[in-house]
């Protein structure tokens, strides 16, 4: 540690700002939702009046909120295992010296710089399966032209896997991210590995499996953390492709928080919901963020 | 991971022919994929309002028309509802302000943490990197009621632009303060030690010797910023209500959600919405690789 002078002093007035910003914005705020979320504030009107863990008992007993979990779950589910699975293939496929790599790649990884609202208008519309008396539309029609007609299903609006098709619009957008992630870590594979297992008679199969895969895994974990959380926050692909849905088929926690609380005044139970999604996230990205500060600071 | 990362293909033994052609037909299947949307989107925005129906929606379109474009610009009063170019010009007038803003911010704050470590610096960094995982959910309804109560020299910041620029240069952060650490941390310290010798300060440091280095990291930075509040939506939502200071997101939200606009025009107002960040990813794609794996945190 070196010894103080005005230097240091400065260079604590210079990060300050954005410590207090922090504190404030970021640690206060979430302590000021998390209070409010113990009051009685379900009105326009401000009431702080504390009532204790009974906005989160309303919650846990509310229809809505059970099947905005569920959906949670199953979009997560659907949405991390196809981006890992197509990240990973196409990833891999990448790497066995391919011409044009640089095309497929920037094919795979532009949806990534597009808005989730533009997403959702255009997925809408892709996904909209038309009705009986205009016939199909969207993916429905190109399934009749291709005589894959038995791969019609009624998407969003089928109560059943509505938000599985909000999960494939959020695949397209973030499974080439996946694919850049896995890349990047397949190139910090040293070729030398591979050449020893193929000389000690591994088939490619196994240096995949015994391999490739196990040195992966730091890649995978970032890849899962950060596709969780973005699953967790999921909220304006849900805007703006399906809304809440016929009998909240697609909405989840982050739409019924915005909607309760901004449309429909319920800022405690609003809060409430928040404090539930970032607790979620917490235990997603605590343990991440310790992990990974440490061992950059053990580099 | 940077220090290993290959930019060259691996050396691998050439497999068998056939397994080459399997290899391309997935990755061109694959392509293709990525790109239905695309397709999707850009023949309908060139259709005619004769010509959009939705048994033709795979068709292409007879001929070159711009009226859709248009339309969604310019909006159209006979049907009642609002082009996107108030909404576009908005999203400029927040975008390059809060992305300027927050690349400065973070670049002094990246100096700090990586150049002038203090005691308990080392655990500030992961406090200040939370704030970029959070559901903004949690943030909202405080952020919205401090907004409603700033008042500076006549601004107001509920509902307005300014109020926009602050909350995502306050939640921006935790993004640009990792990337600049992380880059002033691959600047050799003897570089900084060097000029202490020779007389120079906090200041002159990064004036001349930080700063001119770090363009590369404010590119970075930049598009990262740029991509991310271009694209945003919560905040947008949240904090503006009035049509005429909203961000474009929300302006295409609202022309999407309206059930008088036509296919075409939604799909031309989803490309103009989209064109920015594309236009960005197209001609600065491989400084957009940079800033999501920094986004990843062991980039």
């Amino acid at each position: 540690m070196r010894r103080w002078n005005w230097e240091r002093v400065v260079s604590i007035l210079l990060i300050s700002p954005a410590v207090v910003a922090t504190a404030i914005f970021v640690y206060g705020f979430i302590a000021w939702t998390a209070y409010a979320s113990l009051t009685k504030w379900n009105k326009l009107l401000p009431d702080f009046t504390f009532v204790g863990l009974s906005n989160y008992r309303t919650l846990f007993a509310n229809q809505r909120f059970r099947i905005d979990l569920r959906n949670t779950v199953v979009f997560t589910l659907v949405f991390l295992v196809a981006c890992l699975i197509i990240g990973f293939v196409l990833a891999f496929l990448l790497d066995q010296r391919v011409k044009g790599e640089g095309i497929f790649r920037g094919i795979y990884l532009f949806p990534m710089s597009i808005s989730f609202i533009v997403t959702g208008v255009v997925w809408r519309w892709l996904l909209n399966p038309g009705s009986p008396q205009l016939g199909s539309t969207g993916v429905n029609l190109l399934f009749d032209k291709l005589g894959l007609g038995f791969l019609k299903t009624g998407w969003y609006t089928d109560p059943k896997i509505g938000i599985i098709a909000v999960a494939i619009a959020a695949t397209w957008q973030m499974s080439g991210y996946t694919m850049a992630m896995f890349l990047a870590g397949l190139r910090a594979i040293p070729d030398e590995l591979r050449e020893a297992a193929r000389v000690d008679g591994a088939s490619e199969m196994q240096i995949v499996r015994r391999i490739i895969m196990p040195l992966l895994r730091p890649v995978t974990l970032s890849a899962v953390i950060v596709l969780g959380h973005i699953s967790l926050k999921i909220y304006d692909l849900i805007v703006s492709m399906t809304g809440p849905g016929i009998g909240f088929a697609t909405d989840v926690p982050a739409y019924y928080m915005w909607d309760t609380t901004f449309r429909g005044n319920h800022f405690a139970r609003g809060a409430a919901i928040a404090i539930i999604l970032l607790f979620m996230v917490a235990v997603l990205i605590v343990p991440y963020l310790t992990w990974s500060t440490r061992s950059e600071a053990e580099l | 991971m940077t220090a290993t990362t290959r930019d060259q293909p691996r050396t691998t033994r050439r497999p068998f022919r056939w397994q080459r052609v399997l290899l391309y037909a997935i990755l061109i299947a694959s392509a293709l994929a990525f790109l239905m949307p695309v397709y999707v989107l850009l023949i309908t925005g060139m259709k005619s309002f004769a010509e959009v129906s939705l048994q033709s929606m795979w068709d292409l379109p007879k001929g070159v028309h711009f009226e859709s474009y248009a339309k969604a610009w310019f909006g159209s009063e006979e049907e009642g509802f609002r082009g996107l170019n108030v909404n576009f010009m908005n999203s400029v007038y927040l975008t390059f302000p809060a992305t300027i803003i927050s690349a400065m911010w973070g670049s002094i704050n990246g100096y700090i943490l990586a150049k002038w470590k203090f005691r308990g610096s080392e655990v500030l960094f992961p406090l200040l990197l939370f704030g970029m995982f959070i559901p903004y959910q949690s943030i909202l309804i405080p952020l919205v009621q401090t907004l409603q109560k700033i008042n500076i020299f006549g601004i107001r910041f509920y509902g307005s632009i300014p109020g926009l620029i602050l909350a995502h240069v306050v939640y921006g952060i935790p993004i640009t303060t990792l990337i600049f650490r992380n880059y002033y941390a691959n600047i050799p310290t003897e570089l900084v030690e060097a000029s202490r010798i020779d007389g120079a300060n906090i200041f002159s440091i990064y004036r001349y010797v930080l700063f001119p280095l770090s363009i590369p990291g404010f590119v970075v930075v930049m598009i990262w910023q740029f991509t991310s509040i271009w694209n945003d939506f919560l905040f947008a939502a949240t904090i503006t209500s009035n049509p005429a200071t909203q961000p474009v997101t929300v302006g295409l939200n609202n022309l999407a959600g309206s059930y008088i606009v036509e296919w075409n025009v939604q799909m031309a107002g989803a490309l103009l919405t989209a064109l920015p960040t594309l236009l960005v990813y197209i001609f600065l794609g491989r400084y957009f690789m940079r800033g999501l794996m920094a986004g990843s945190l062991k980039g």
